[in-house]
């Protein structure tokens, strides 16, 4: 290990008046703290059975109605309302059905910051590592202890640094580079762990590429997904948010785990098979397997540029006889840029369902459950058995192209025939 | 403490779509009725086969996937004492400690379902009855060990208001 820090390592020490070492368990201020409605009803049991009267986190907290919504259920819709009752009375912002999944809100409202230290209930907070923070997905009793305390206890992760060097071929998109990671790291090989991803290929993606990317970090087990802060992190800042930030960087003699290089100059599009996420094949490999439902939408792919390459395949034309079409902007915002450029006409023409901005059929609850024995593409970032609702079904993770050019052929089809 | 109970058998990555299912847990905060559907996806009889006091014995990465705390929760009120694994993913490992529920890392190669475990939290020593070994368990960083004996986070917090180190 060198004498320098990582990225994770400045951060978690600057927030705990530390010299922060991998290994070593430290007490940190937080910046801001997340829940959404599959996990902030429990968090606000955990809050109250600690009986501590007012939060820290004043100002500086948020829940989100995004998993669940509009409510499906009866009962869904008291947790609902307990969520926006605890918010009103101690103070945090409330975002509500129709403003989006709670990553891209986060995003949206600028509440995310170079340099920043974020806890969110939701294990894809790792999202915002492409940001240049700090922010991990935690249960909802750390949540209530760090909405009550302002602060939480982290082991500081040992460092894997990554390089992405190449020129991605037209059809191939940061979903892919995040697919063959996967695949390559597998479900565990970042467990406890940080990820530094940059270089070349990091570089020349806008920061919709890099929030899928960093996005998929959990699903290697690590703990962040870090990217340094550039000229575009400071132009997507731009009009979010008027907080002072400094990024940071790691030190060139860092100590890291393990180091690892990729070159995407010929990456092919990938798709993750049934029922892991790192189960990763080049799209050629699944060609022809018959598709019933696409999913293009959430913290994954529910972005504008996810959009648009979607958009750009299906202009004019119409889905296979007998496919579906789920498409859920990721917030109020995405889904606002998406109907000025008429993206979602484009949708509603070629027969998609436009969802609400939220998580719609990702997580299993609503909007789109499968039938039996069904295979459905999808842009998010979890294929488990019975994930989006029915065990019996069969769920690919691709990129927005991917899904698009599977819809309309009704089979798993490579996008590069529907570009250039 | 010593605890006594049958090892129940799973592999590698199970994910917390598997312990208890999205469409049941975004519903309900009534653990008693979540339990009744743990493991279901994946073994549809486990939540009428453990008994109270029996441990979940698994591969690597166990519980893999989503933040929600419902996974460890369902589990300890299907009656699991404990959860011994390879290794886990870090949010879950998190919340099981802090929900008082053990999770103990360790060599579980040899454990096979149906045999008769003994664990002893204080020692870390896990004797396996039905063949006579003896396995030890990683031990648990001091802030996670004071959160369990405190009976989980939210009874440490209501003594302490805030975390030490």
């Amino acid at each position: 290990m060198g004498a320098g820090r990582t990225i994770s390592e400045k951060i978690l020490g600057a927030h705990a008046d530390a010299d922060a070492r991998a290994g070593d368990i430290v007490i940190a201020r937080l910046d801001y703290c997340m829940a959404q409605d599959g996990t902030a009803p429990l968090a606000i049991r955990s809050f109250e059975g600690m009986e501590g009267g007012e939060i820290a986190m004043k100002g500086r907290a948020a829940f989100c109605i995004d998993h669940n919504a509009p409510s499906p259920l009866r009962a869904v819709s008291d947790l609902h309302a307990q969520m926006r009752d605890f918010a009103s009375k101690y103070g945090l912002e409330l975002n509500d059905v129709g403003e989006g999944v709670c990553h891209q809100v986060m995003l949206d409202r600028g509440h995310v910051v170079p340099g920043s230290l974020v806890i969110g209930a939701d294990s894809h907070t790792c999202t915002y590592g492409a940001l240049n923070a700090f922010a991990t997905g935690v249960g909802s009793t750390d949540l209530a202890t760090g909405l009550l305390s302002g602060s939480l206890w982290f082991r500081v992760p040992e460092t894997i640094k990554i390089r992405v060097r190449g020129t991605l071929e037209p059809g191939v998109f940061a979903k892919d580079i995040a697919l063959m990671m996967v695949g390559d790291i597998t479900a565990d090989g970042a467990t406890y762990m940080a990820l530094e991803t940059g270089g070349p290929a990091i570089e020349a993606l806008d920061l919709d590429g890099r929030l899928c990317i960093s996005n998929l970090a959990v699903e290697m087990g690590a703990k962040a997904g870090l990217m340094e802060a550039d000229e575009k992190t400071r132009a997507f800042l731009e009009g979010r948010t008027r907080v002072e930030y400094e990024p940071v960087s790691p030190d060139p003699d860092a100590g890291y785990a393990e180091e690892r290089s990729y070159d995407v100059g010929d990456l092919e599009p990938m798709v993750a098979k049934p029922h892991t996420v790192d189960n990763v094949c080049p799209v050629g490999e699944v060609e022809g397997a018959p598709v019933a439902q696409g999913l293009i939408g959430t913290c994954t792919n529910g972005r504008l540029a996810d959009l648009r390459a979607a958009a750009e395949i299906l202009k004019g034309r119409r889905l296979a006889p007998g496919v579906r079409l789920i498409v859920a902007p990721a917030s109020r915002g995405v889904m606002l840029a998406a109907l000025r450029e008429g993206l979602i006409e484009t949708f509603t023409e070629c027969g998609a369902a436009v969802m609400c901005p939220g998580c719609a059929s990702c997580v299993g609850t609503h909007q789109g459950i499968p039938g039996d024995g069904e295979n459905v593409i999808s842009t998010a970032n979890r294929n488990f058995k019975g994930r989006m609702g029915n065990p019996e079904a069969f769920i690919y993770l691709a990129s927005p192209a991917t899904v698009a050019a599977s819809v309309l052929e009704g089979k798993i089809t490579d996008p590069r025939k529907y570009l250039g | 403490m010593v605890m006594k109970g049958r090892a129940h058998r799973f592999g590698d990555d199970i994910n917390t779509d598997y312990i208890i299912s999205g469409r049941y847990k975004f519903k309900t905060l009534d653990m008693a009725e979540l339990s009744c559907h743990v493991m279901e996806d994946l073994d549809p009889g486990f939540a009428d086969r453990v008994n109270e006091g029996d441990f979940l014995v698994a591969g690597k990465n166990f519980g893999c996937g989503s933040s929600r705390e419902q996974a460890p929760l369902a589990l300890k009120h299907a009656g699991v004492a404990a959860v011994l694994a390879q290794s886990f993913a870090r949010i879950y490992f998190r919340n099981s400690i802090n929900n008082g529920l053990p999770a103990l890392v360790c060599d579980t190669s040899r454990i096979v379902d149906g045999d008769e475990l003994e664990i002893d939290l204080q020692t870390g020593l896990i004797s396996n009855a039905s063949t006579g070994e003896e396995i030890r368990a990683h031990p648990l960083p001091p802030v996670m060990l004071k959160i369990l004996s405190e009976g989980g986070l939210v009874e440490y917090m209501r003594k302490h208001g805030a975390l030490t180190v």
